[in-house]
């Protein structure tokens, strides 16, 4: 027997051990998300997918579904709580949109757009970062990671273990593991789902720069909100043809 | 009828924005029916009087751009911060990650195929701040207009809410980090 809740003030059956945003997701109910990936346990980084659970703040991607539950997912208060916390995203790393490669296709991008955020008003604290270009055909720029923790779970579910997230706070950073810390001294490869499921431009497949121009890149179709978090098709870096899947998980 | 006095300056940026506003093309005609400009590339006057609408490009890096944002303040009634620049530094501020010193150093000292190398230090040269920051960060900024550069249709659609009195409000499918 399903159990019902209701989200925004409609009535939906769920099963048990469903999360909220499992629930929303399979109605078509697009909840903000940065840190979650259908494919991956939900870990509850960014805090992005916040809604109001009975008067309570929760995220929709770690908690449960429970029979009886009124959960509402949008209101001003709600874009509020998410534009703030983009904000802080941004303030927290060094995201110079116009010199990226990622801008258009950028799912933190993509988030402040839909959240109306025109500016941060938390300070920008310019972190000194590492970048590491020593891999082939990935690039780890650590300037742009969010810290989501998605490449640490993909690469763990496909047996690899690259990524880690190391130090606490405000020190803490995305670490490589390889004896030097870098990148070439892993088996990670450009066709791997860790170096997919990145949604901002801190692993990206190399050699791709501005093929599609800016103008014609996802997040210039349409918001977020109606896209779903989308990947970009990258080129594969071994042959001129070949193309890497895109990703939706919407 | 008295027109609305508008100004526009670049700080620590390309002009990119100002090109941009220039794309307004033939409705600059039509504009100049309710506005007027002051300090402004298109006036050539250098030195901002009391003005309704300002309108900045570009962030904060040197003693300078400080004082000219100062002053516009002090003239204008509404202030825009127009493109990346103003909002966050921009482009500019890719060096802040990057100690001041090693910058100078790199660019004038030890650059390759550079002769009689010195770090400028004319006394007239405004003197560089540590690290670019965006201009809200020095003063009260009442509207903003993101974009690298906005389009002259956002451009115009702001000036245009603003001297029509209505509360400025850029529509969520057109805002533009790039
Ligand atoms: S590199 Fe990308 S996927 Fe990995 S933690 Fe950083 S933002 Fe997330
Ligand atoms: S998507 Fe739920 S906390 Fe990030």
């Amino acid at each position: 027997m399903s159990q019902v809740l209701t989200i925004d003030g409609k009535d939906l059956a769920f099963d048990s051990g469903d999360t909220l945003f499992d629930v929303a997701q399979a109605q078509g109910i697009y909840i903000p998300h940065l840190c979650h990936h259908p494919d991956y346990p939900p870990q509850g980084n960014c805090k992005l997918c916040t809604v109001d659970v009975d008067g309570q703040s929760k995220c929709a991607c770690t908690t449960q579904a429970e029979t009886g539950m009124s959960v509402q997912t949008d209101s001003t208060t709600l874009t509020e709580y998410r534009r703030a916390l983009t904000e802080l995203l941004f303030s927290e790393g060094n995201h110079h949109c116009p010199g990226c490669e990622r801008s258009g296709n950028c799912q933190l991008q993509a988030t402040a757009y839909a959240q109306g955020m025109t500016y941060s008003s938390f300070k920008l604290l310019n972190p000194q970062r590492q970048i590491d270009a020593s891999h082939p055909s990935v690039l780890l720029d650590r300037d742009r990671c969010i810290l989501c923790g998605l490449c640490v779970r993909a690469s763990a579910q496909e047996g690899k273990h690259i990524f880690t997230i190391a130090g606490r706070g405000s020190d803490s950073t995305l670490a490589v593991n390889s004896d030097s810390g870098l990148l070439a001294d892993t088996n990670l490869s450009a066709e791997d789902r860790a170096t997919q499921v990145c949604p901002v431009g801190a692993l990206m497949v190399k050699q791709q720069g501005f093929r599609i121009p800016i103008g014609q890149r996802i997040y210039d179709q349409g918001t977020i909100d109606d896209l779903g978090n989308r990947r970009p098709q990258y080129h594969s870096p071994k042959s001129k043809t070949a193309r890497i899947a895109g990703d939706s998980d919407d | 009828m008295t027109k609305v006095r508008v100004s526009t300056c670049s700080l620590a940026g390309c002009f990119g924005c100002h090109m941009s506003f220039l794309d307004v093309d033939e409705r600059l005609v039509d504009l100049l029916e309710r506005v007027e400009f002051n300090r402004s590339p298109l006036t050539d006057i250098k030195a901002c009087e009391s003005c309704d609408i300002g309108f900045i490009e570009g962030g904060l890096c040197n003693q300078e751009n400080v004082e000219v944002l100062l002053q516009f303040r002090k003239q204008c009634r509404y202030l825009v911060a127009v493109g990346a620049c103003a909002i966050n530094g921009g482009i500019p501020a890719m060096r802040n990650s990057i100690p001041i010193s090693d910058c100078l150093e790199e660019v004038y000292l030890n650059g390759k195929g550079l002769a009689n190398q010195l770090i400028p230090n004319d006394p007239e040269l405004p003197r560089l701040l540590n690290q670019v920051r965006p201009i809200h960060e020095a003063v009260k900024i009442d509207y903003f207009l993101p974009g690298c550069p906005p389009s002259a249709d956002e451009i115009l659609n702001m000036l245009q809410q603003i001297v029509d009195g209505n509360e400025p409000s850029t529509s969520h499918k057109n805002i533009r980090f790039d």
